[in-house]
């Protein structure tokens, strides 16, 4: 018995819209199995992971804090993915925007500092993220390096730099030295949507970045270039775009996305700068970004469900110590299954019997 | 002189498992499948190579059980990229995304449990020459192996005939599926090969490098691994000189702590990975007349029949 590809004459839409689905009720039937052989009841766990985090108040503005980050990077990426540029650093773009907001908060600790500061800090954020995101891109189009190991490379080194900043220079003294700078200021804090609660500023950006990503795309001859430079590369030759500048561009724009998730984070829900920030948003991103179909708004649902696992992952170590591991094989597998059904798209899927192949060979 | 042996010693240590993944995926790579999960491969072949010596005592059998684990990630591998013809580049994140959770997983037993770690050989008299005998004498087996692996390795790719046949599935997969070779059967087993090897480089750190299990404890050496093949121009004497190159950096990072070198240790911990990329670009630029890669490198194929 042999699996056989058979191309389709044209794509499948309808498998298009339905295949992301198709991937998550794959995904919760694997992890089903995966909950049974960690020998926990997988009702219960299913439960606590997609169910109970929708059920109160607190839990569902925790989701949007998470997906904000998710849905910024992720949206950057797939502008690069759409123009076959592959940036695969987002964490080290997010980290280094994370690094190079906190400069001005750090350094206006304690000033009477104005209102200027936040918006100064997300300016050189995104700064930051997108001069990092370059680094890869020049070296792609100057030098023909592979972008995908040297953006990889520039994770570990933002990393180790903000590592280096928060255990030196920019330790808070009072701190009992743990590796984190002082919180900050209110000027440099991100403000609340609702009192008291979590949601914070962030999630509209968020959502604007989606809604300028939607417009870019079906509305510009700029996100048309994108697709057609990553769709079909020799055609695009011929219409006259060129695929380097697209590389640089879509580097920078995701890049610099990546930076402000970064700050925005750092100033909003942590408040300050400490090494683990981030859960590895910048991977996740590109998980939500497959998921999403590389379209905005898909990218936002998806956004919203990873960061579902997230808080349930977190909900289930809680109620069923559960490893907090386990979010990441899920994440894992749901990549695997999106991937898996995007080739249902262009192909049809065969089972051959290697004697009823002879025997049709033979006639 | 004992600070230059020892000096010696340890860039073997960090080069074995550098050499030993990259091996594994300068063959993947030369049959044209290029397989980014080298990372995760490893890092699962970490967890597993070590839970395999902590519940049997046996350092070998903690081998053999990384080699499993490396293997059977590389068949997840295998079936999404080359049976399913998806995207190469996405399925080997996802493979790394995944090993990454997998290993925390598996491993999570397993830390801060400690194991004897793999025997260094000793030969009454030949161990004991000043100077070399402890460098050429005294390693590990792990050591060895891997010297022994890129030269099978140069052995099969350019001595042997079914050598020939892979390098041809990886230069042009149309051709060598007209000629009548099962591109698809030749490349699955180079992919399992390199799955092999990132599980063994893996199941190398817990088990020989240090004698326990951190998650995360690879630390991005799959993707150096990675470099090293586009370092090597995918040919295995280059690929021998770039891992021993990169080992002795990691090294040097260490011994500048115990030098005193006034630079703040996470700077020093970054030059591998800034190596990596001034590497990469050097090479590339060097390069620019003609690529030296496999020609089919990281391009579907799916047999029409």
């Amino acid at each position: 018995m042999q699996l056989v590809l058979e191309k389709r004459a044209e794509r499948s839409n309808a498998i298009a819209l339905v295949s992301p689905l198709i991937a998550i009720g794959l995904t919760i039937v694997t992890m089903t199995i995966l909950f049974a052989i960690l020998g926990k009841n997988p009702l219960l766990a299913l439960q606590a992971y997609f169910i109970a985090p929708l059920t109160d108040g607190y839990s569902l503005q925790e989701i949007a804090v998470k997906a904000t980050p998710l849905v910024m990077i992720a949206i950057g990426l797939s502008l690069c993915y759409l123009a076959n540029a592959w940036n695969i650093g987002a964490e080290g773009q997010f980290l280094i925007g994370a690094v190079a907001g906190s400069w001005i908060a750090v350094k206006t600790q304690g000033t009477d500092a104005g209102a200027w500061v936040l918006p100064a800090m997300l300016v050189l954020a995104a700064a930051a993220g997108a001069l990092y995101a370059l680094i890869p891109a020049i070296c792609k189009v100057k030098f023909g390096a592979s972008e995908i190991l040297t953006s990889l490379m520039l994770v570990y080194v933002a990393d180790l730099l903000l590592d280096y900043l928060v255990r030196g220079p920019w330790r808070d003294p009072n701190g009992f030295n743990f590796p984190t700078t002082a919180e900050f200021d209110p000027v440099a804090t991100v403000p609340l949507l609702i009192e008291g609660g979590r949601l914070h500023l962030g999630s509209i950006i968020a959502l604007l970045v989606v809604a300028a990503a939607a417009i870019l795309l079906g509305r510009t001859i700029k996100g048309f270039e994108i697709r057609v430079v990553g769709a079909a590369p020799r055609a695009a030759r011929f219409g006259g775009f060129y695929a380097n500048q697209l590389i640089i561009l879509t580097f920078a724009v995701s890049g610099a996305l990546a930076g402000l998730a970064g700050i925005i984070e750092v100033a909003g829900p942590v408040g300050h700068l400490q090494p683990g920030i981030s859960p590895g948003y910048g991977f996740t991103a590109i998980i939500v970004a497959f998921l999403g179909r590389l379209n905005p708004i898909g990218i936002l649902i998806a956004g919203l469900f990873l960061a579902l696992t997230f808080i349930g992952g977190e909900q289930a170590q809680i109620a069923m110590k559960i490893p907090l591991d386990v979010t990441k094989v899920f994440q894992g597998i749901l990549l695997f299954y999106v991937l898996a059904c995007d080739s249902l798209i262009l192909y049809r899927f065969k089972l051959v019997f290697p004697n009823r192949q002879v025997t049709r060979g033979a006639g | 002189m004992e600070l230059v042996e020892a000096i010696i010693l340890s860039v073997l240590a960090a080069s074995t498992p550098l050499l030993i993944a990259a091996t594994g995926e300068l063959v993947t790579e030369r049959a044209g499948v290029l397989n980014l999960g080298v990372e995760g491969m490893m890092i699962v072949g970490a967890a597993c190579g070590f839970g395999g010596a902590w519940l049997t005592g046996s350092i070998f059998i903690g081998a053999l059980f990384g080699i499993i684990a490396g293997t059977l990630m590389s068949l997840i591998f295998a079936l999404m990229a080359l049976r399913l013809a998806v995207n190469q580049v996405a399925t080997g994140l996802a493979l790394t995304i995944l090993g990454v959770g997998l290993s925390g997983l598996i491993g999570a037993g397993f830390v801060g449990e400690r194991i004897t770690p793999a025997a260094h050989l000793y030969i009454p008299g030949l161990t004991d020459i000043p100077l070399v005998g402890r460098v050429l004498f005294g390693e590990d087996a792990f050591v060895y192996f891997s010297i022994a692996l890129i030269i099978g390795v140069w052995w099969f790719l350019y001595r042997t005939r079914a050598g020939l046949i892979l390098r041809a599935c990886g230069d042009n997969h149309v051709s060598a599926h007209a000629l009548g070779y099962p591109v698809l059967r030749i490349r699955t087993l180079a992919v399992m090969f390199g799955g092999a090897c990132a599980g063994l480089a893996g199941a190398y750190l817990p088990l020989a490098y240090t004698p326990f299990f951190i998650p995360g404890m690879t630390a991005g050496r799959g993707w150096i691994a990675l470099a090293l093949v586009v370092f090597a121009s995918w040919r295995p004497g280059r690929l021998v000189v770039g891992a021993y190159l990169f080992g002795a950096v990691t090294i040097l990072q260490l011994h500048a702590q115990g030098w005193g070198v006034g630079i703040p240790s996470q700077f020093m911990s970054a030059l591998p990975y800034l190596a990596t990329v001034i590497v990469l670009v050097l090479l590339s630029r060097a390069r620019s007349g003609g690529s030296t890669a496999p020609a089919a490198l990281g391009t579907v194929f799916v047999p029409d029949r």
